[in-house]
């Protein structure tokens, strides 16, 4: 093998150049620049999401857990880690109910939803149809701002506490959360809780600005000019990995 | 003015029809999952089986996400690679911090 490859470079002249798929003027993994260095940034951020999710876990396994094999009901304490679905259960114009993850649940599918309008938007770009991208576009601009509103109310609510609060270790009773002290459990949990939610939703953000501006240029015509929607595609990509990033966000934080 | 428009945009008929299909696919599968998680989260007791099971449903979202929408699964193998490679490694470093947190629990907790 070593013998036969050493002989095939040798054979390689100025005249009859080497032409694998790794020796240069082709694309070997068929992407274009951009978007394959799209795909790398979405690793490394893919990495710091996940060491926020490591940190999670880690943290939430230090923390002595709820037992709810010993029959007491469950109550907000900094002994043990809170249970989610009791942390996560208002929601909005439906004071006092216990509703576990049904506001999560409708984030999530908000965001399931704008990820379809966005491939709407890349399908309608490779067919060229301009006025297909913009009404995707906007569709997504539409679901991606309504996913931001909803956290700002999450937080609101988190921020705010419950009407009961709970009572401290120095006696006094403390509604809501901030970054040194919280109602719902050990400090640690509201502090992921901003951290993780708090990352996620600046990604949801920037990705809005990115569509925005890619319906202005879509409007402008600046991609029917350039003959090709490749824009739409590579944002599509940072989009779909937004929603992802949620699901995971999802599970560990809400679901486990 | 109608006839401006005309000269910039192309001939309606020029336009292929869109194919969304696999689209609505993708979406009722990833709709279904996360109902069925809903299911999970208000019929079982929380536990290693239910934590396991919410874990396997979020791969298998996952999947359907990375393969459909953002296209992977139509790359070339060499890229699917380079992105799943590192991907798979943290794994590896999930699984070994949730020890370490569980070995730290029981150092404080004196268990």
């Amino acid at each position: 093998m070593a013998i036969s490859q050493a002989a095939t470079q040798h054979a390689a002249t100025l005249d009859t150049p080497r032409s694998g798929p790794w020796d240069g003027g082709n694309e070997p993994f068929k992407a274009s620049y951009g978007k394959l260095m799209m795909w790398f940034f979405l690793l490394s951020d893919a990495f710091t999401f996940a060491a926020f999710l490591t940190t999670y876990g880690l943290i939430r396994h230090r923390h002595a857990a709820f037992d709810a094999a010993s029959g007491k009901a469950f109550e907000f304490s900094t002994a043990y880690w809170p249970v989610p679905d009791k942390v996560f259960n208002s929601f909005p114009g439906l004071h006092g109910m216990d509703l576990p993850l049904a506001f999560v649940a409708l984030m999530t599918m908000i965001l399931i939803f704008s990820s379809v309008t966005m491939v709407l938007a890349v399908e309608a770009g490779h067919r060229m149809d301009k006025n297909d991208v913009q009404k995707w576009l906007l569709w997504t601009i539409l679901f991606g701002a309504t996913f931001l509103g909803s956290q700002a109310w999450e937080w609101t609510h988190f921020i705010g506490g419950t009407d009961e609060g709970t009572r401290m270790a120095d006696g006094t009773i403390f509604h809501g959360a901030n970054l040194a002290m919280n109602q719902y459990g050990p400090v640690l949990f509201a502090d992921l809780f901003f951290f993780i939610t708090g990352f996620h939703g600046t990604h949801v953000f920037s990705g809005v600005c990115l569509l925005v501006w890619a319906f202005i240029a879509t409007t402008n015509g600046t991609f029917e000019k350039r003959g090709h929607y490749e824009m739409v595609e590579k944002i599509g990509l940072y989009w779909h990995f937004v929603d992802l990033v949620w699901v995971f966000v999802f599970t560990f934080f809400y679901l486990v | 003015m109608a006839n401006h428009v005309g000269l910039d945009s192309h001939n309606p008929a020029e336009i292929a029809k869109p194919n969304t299909g696999w689209i609505w696919k993708t979406f009722f599968v990833l709709v279904g999952i996360t109902a069925l998680e809903f299911v999970f989260v208000f019929l079982m007791d929380p536990g290693t089986l239910r934590n396991a099971i919410f874990i396997i449903l979020t791969i298998f979202k996952a999947f359907f996400i990375v393969a459909e929408f953002m296209h992977l699964k139509h790359e070339t193998k060499g890229l699917i690679w380079t992105i799943l490679i590192p991907m798979s490694l943290l794994v590896w470093l999930l699984v070994a911090l949730i020890t370490e947190g569980s070995y730290i629990n029981e150092a404080v907790f004196n268990r």
